[in-house]
């Protein structure tokens, strides 16, 4: 289960560090999240540009959002709603009364070069997550949950790496700054041992279920709407003293967050298993190697001066709009499968195995467009698992919808394919040659239905077999099996077996 | 005398009615005023900038909207003003005095400037200043010193020297100033004018560039106390794209003015701050004073004695506060979208084009300033200083609340000393900031307080000013208590202070 993400090239890249199983034998892993969530508001946090992603640079900005002198934020109450609705799911406490502060620090794609975030004031804190690896649950304590504005976005050009360094010039975009974000802290997570790994990936894989549900963000990781620093330490096994830890960013994918932990499980236990000592550091996570490097090192420790946010007044949400933010939240995800499972007749195990494939969703838009929940789900976590197994993707990044797995699922309850065929157009869809009806049309895939066709090609086989013909006219019906199989060679699988098997016996009748 | 200087000599009141009833037009008195800037302010140096175009643009609109038969904008339409250059205006250049804004052209209106345009009041240009507000008598220009019309080898004061001295120098009736911890007040009182700051929050800080976000607060500058309230009713009330603006009417100080000026202020309790006098404070000043408390008494106020205890730590925490904030707000300044840049030779990272920018462009107080702010804001520091400051300023605002039981408003001198002579405390900061002693617990505390000229103090012949302290959202109490004692003054006097003042020398300015 927990290997399943890393391909044996990845493996290989883990050959310089500790072994994973050796490093959990020595040490207790201590994990610490701190999740980034941009939130889906029309507008920005501090003013009324709007927050499409992808729009042409420089676009989507205003003398506040780019600093301009004299200009001044007011707070979107929007973003502080599904702040507020973040945190009562996360079962935390609502500050009823709370202030942004200024985190000073210098960044060319920072405009006030301050970010307006919450220091110790947080709007969410003290909560919990009950997160399913396996079959069972882990509960994440949350530390808290604070609202900022997103940083601008450079971009260097020139130079080998796309860094900063040896860049010939860099460009601005500030298109991002001033996008709300909610930041999600967990407090450590200790206990976890070998499924360490797990654990982080299926806390952000959790969290991203329930923004989703929340309607509070879209959530893509690899358009960075979603962003995870994993924070980890190892302590001799069974020692309460917490280690050194490093915090590693540019995790942009659940496999990642899985990736990114157990690499620094090994790196640091080889460190340690040396006799070295673990650097407190920022650490970069490389999607190609699988592997951690330091960031730059910095002479000084960041010191970001933080006070109260001057141009702001505090935010006081009312108990009684909190308690209405309450009451209008959606249907969580652990209630939904709840429910869902009922009305699907699934068993535990089954539905444990299609949340933890992060299938649910993907099979109620199945049954939502018309399939039965046990075909939907044979679909997803059998033929569709192996294909996004192999391709290294998570089932939702299956060229795919919903809609067109239960349009094939449809052809195959009307008949008009075989689940081999089915297969085959799937993969068509897959390989992007259009919806299924096509699929079938280009590939010509539809099961040959047409009697005379099919008449032809029993008369030819019972004439080149007429043994056989002999042995079933005389009541051998189980030597059909050579007719059918030579009547499918003949329209290379497309035909439907049990229509060759009723014609050949009313042929011979 | 020219029919142009007459129109410069008059109140912005008056400059209204004539307007308004069609014995000038609006496009004479812009004129009459930009000529006024072209003959003297070469000697005067109040404007960085003059935009003689746009002012006589907007005058040309209120003639035309007159001509059709419209009624005016406003009580004020039609008046030039001059505007201090740290207030925001699309397209006309915005410095704040300081050289990493050269060149800088606003795209955007502050919302000072949008009411100023809407009431159809004519800016002028942008007036001098110390650089980003940081000093006390506009001698921390990057663009050079304003000399104070009374003697221009002293100071006018500051920040807001410029549009002071264009109010004592004739070149405008009215000005807007921004105070942090006296910058309106202080330069009124030794240019012999009136200024007030508002209550916190009275007045959109939107397009000012901030210095200290939790003190700064624009207000009116003028010759009289009418004509500023005018000018404060113009600019005043809340503003959703200020969050710390205050969502309240705004208070009816014209109102406020003539019962001053027609009932008076019989049976109103004055309070006489202790703390606000005595040692370090001019022989002179304390006279005016002295004589200013006699005149409200014989107006039949009651003068009470009050105590502030913790004023004395007023000016420690301000220099706490003021540059902790300053130090933040002027991050901003990197080189990466507006103003200088300095270092950008395709050889430099764009952190050491921002590192070099700043270390051209701003002057040395700026500098000062972010690093006294830098440091108390720092971790480990941050107790001690920062939130030190923040608990003094409570006590202080305690002061105020048990001396505001005992007196409808407070008053004491404006400043310590009257004009000193440019050059002389330059190289002595805590010189320099010990003129803002009477005027920083009023904007540690977010009250209103304002300035009202107290005659010439006799030791230096110089104007003295007397500041009106009152409640949160109390300005009518002051306004009332100002046009009260400016009139019994000048009654007394037989003269505006401003009469008195030296004619400047003729040196063409921009
Ligand atoms: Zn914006």
């Amino acid at each position: 289960m927990t290997t399943a993400a890393l391909t044996p090239a990845e493996w290989a890249a883990l050959d310089d560090v500790a072994d994973f199983d050796e490093a959990i034998a020595a040490f207790d892993p201590v994990l610490g999240l701190e999740v980034h969530v941009e939130l889906g508001t029309a507008t920005k946090m501090f003013c009324s540009c709007a927050t499409t992603f992808g729009a042409e640079p420089n676009t989507q900005v205003c003398p506040v959002c780019l600093a301009l002198p004299g200009a001044m934020p007011v707070v979107n109450g929007t973003g502080v709603e599904y702040a507020i609705r973040i945190g009562l799911a996360l079962n935390c406490s609502i500050a009823p009364w709370c202030r942004f502060a200024r985190k000073n620090y210098f960044y060319p794609d920072m405009p006030k070069n301050f970010q307006t975030s919450q220091y110790d004031e947080p709007i969410a804190f003290d909560g919990y997550l009950d997160v399913p690896v396996g079959d069972e649950i882990v509960r994440v304590e949350i530390e808290r949950a604070h609202m900022e504005e997103d940083t601008g976005k450079s971009t260097h050009i020139g130079g080998a790496t796309g860094r900063i360094h040896g860049a010939e010039f860099s460009l601005l975009d500030y298109n991002r700054a001033g996008v709300p974000l909610v930041e999600i802290v967990s407090k450590p997570i200790v206990g976890t041992k070998a499924s360490a790994p797990e654990v982080a990936r299926a806390y952000v894989a959790t969290l991203q279920d329930l923004m989703r549900s929340l309607g509070v963000s879209d959530v893509r990781m690899d358009q960075g709407s979603m962003r995870c620093d994993v924070n980890l330490s190892l302590t001799p096994a069974g020692s309460p003293v917490f280690g050194t830890r490093t915090e590693t960013k540019n995790v942009n994918s659940l496999r990642s967050v899985e990736r990114a932990v157990r690499f620094e499980i090994c790196r640091q236990a080889s460190v340690l298993t040396a006799g070295g000592k673990i650097r407190q550091e920022t650490r970069h996570f490389d999607e190609l190697t699988g592997t951690t490097a330091p960031g730059r090192v910095k002479e000084t420790a960041e010191d970001y001066r933080y006070f109260p946010e001057p141009d702001l007044v505090p935010v006081a949400p009312s108990a009684e709009w909190v308690e209405q933010i309450r009451a209008a939240l959606p249907e969580l995800p652990w209630v939904r499968r709840e429910r869902l499972q009922r009305e699907w007749g699934f068993t535990d195990l089954e539905m444990r195995d299609l949340t933890n494939a992060r299938g649910v969703e993907l099979v109620a838009q199945t049954v939502a467009a018309g399939a039965g929940p046990g075909d939907a789900r044979s679909w997803w976590m059998s033929y569709l698992a192996q294909q996004a197994n192999s391709a290294g993707v998570e089932l939702s990044e299956l060229a795919i919808t919903p809609a067109q797995v239960a349009a094939v699922i449809s052809m195959v309850s009307s008949g008009s394919l075989t689940a081999a065929l089915a297969r085959k157009v799937v993969d068509g869809v897959l390989a992007g040659e259009g919806e299924p009806a096509e699929v079938v049309e280009k590939r010509g895939l539809a099961v040959v239905s047409d009697d005379s066709a099919l008449q032809a090609a029993i008369d030819e086989a019972l004439a080149a077999q007429p043994d056989v013909a002999d042995k079933i006219r005389a009541g051998k019906v189980q030597a059909i099996g050579a007719i059918v199989g030579a009547v499918m060679k003949a329209t290379r699988g497309q035909a439907d077996a049990a229509k060759v098997r009723e014609l050949t016996l009313k042929t011979l009748s | 005398m020219s029919l142009n200087e007459d129109l410069t000599r008059l109140s912005a009141t008056d400059l209204a009615a004539a307007i308004h009833t069609g014995e000038a037009s609006a496009v004479e008195v812009a004129a009459a005023h930009l000529d006024r800037i072209a003959t003297v302010d070469g000697a005067v140096h109040a404007f960085l900038h003059v935009d003689r175009e746009g002012a006589l643009a907007q005058a040309a609109a209120v003639d035309a909207a007159r001509a059709a038969g419209n009624p005016p904008a406003s009580p004020l339409a039609g008046v030039p003003l001059a505007l201090k250059d740290i207030v925001v205006q699309k397209g006309v250049p915005t410095t704040a005095a300081s050289k990493i804004l050269e060149g800088w052209i606003p795209p955007y209106d502050a919302t000072i400037t949008t009411k100023l345009k809407q009431s159809g009041i004519v800016i002028l240009g942008k007036t001098n200043l110390d650089e980003f507000a940081m000093g006390s008598s506009t001698e921390n220009s990057a663009y050079g010193p304003t000399g104070n019309p009374w003697d221009l080898t002293r100071i006018p004061g500051g920040s807001g020297g410029g549009s002071a001295a264009a109010l004592a120098a004739f070149e405008a009736p009215l000005a807007i100033g921004t105070d942090t911890g006296g910058s309106i007040r202080q330069p009124a009182a030794v240019t012999g004018a009136v200024g007030a700051k508002p209550t916190y929050g009275g007045v959109s800080r939107y397009g000012l560039i901030a210095l200290a976000s939790s003190l700064d607060q624009a207000g009116p500058c003028a010759r009289t106390v009418l004509d500023a309230a005018l000018l404060h009713e113009a600019i005043a009330g809340h503003d959703p794209r200020d969050s710390t603006s205050i969502p309240e009417p705004v208070p009816a100080v014209v109102q406020a003015v003539r019962r001053g000026q027609g009932d008076g202020i019989k049976g109103m309790r004055i309070g006489v701050v202790t703390q606000l006098g005595g040692e370090g404070y001019q022989p002179g000043v304390l006279d005016s004073f002295r004589a200013a408390v006699a005149q409200l008494a014989d107006l039949g106020a009651e003068i009470v004695e009050v105590s502030c205890p913790h004023f004395q730590y007023a000016l420690a925490a301000y220099y706490l506060i003021q540059p902790s904030e300053c130090s933040s707000n002027l991050a901003r300044f990197d080189a990466m979208r507006y103003g200088l840049r300095v270092g950008d030779d395709g050889n430099h990272s764009a952190e050491e084009v921002m590192v070099a920018t700043r270390g051209a462009g701003f002057g040395a107080e700026a500098k000062r300033r972010i690093m006294l702010g830098t440091y108390a804001l720092s971790a480990g520091y941050y107790d001690a200083y920062y939130g030190s400051a923040q608990k003094v300023r409570t006590l202080i605002k305690r002061d105020f609340e048990a001396a505001f039981g005992a007196a409808h408003v407070l008053i004491s001198p404006t400043t310590p000393v009257t004009a000193f002579k440019i050059g002389e405390k330059v190289d002595d900061p805590m010189a320099m900031y010990l003129n803002d002693l009477a005027t920083i617990p009023a904007s540690l505390a977010g009250i209103p307080a304002m300035s009202v000229p107290s005659g010439l103090a006799a030791d230096t012949s110089l104007p003295a000013g007397l500041q009106i302290m009152a409640p949160a959202l109390g300005e009518q109490a002051m306004y009332r208590v100002a046009g009260a004692y400016e009139q019994a003054r000048n009654a007394a006097a037989g003269f505006t202070l401003l009469d008195r003042v030296a004619e400047v020398p003729t040196v063409a300015g921009r």
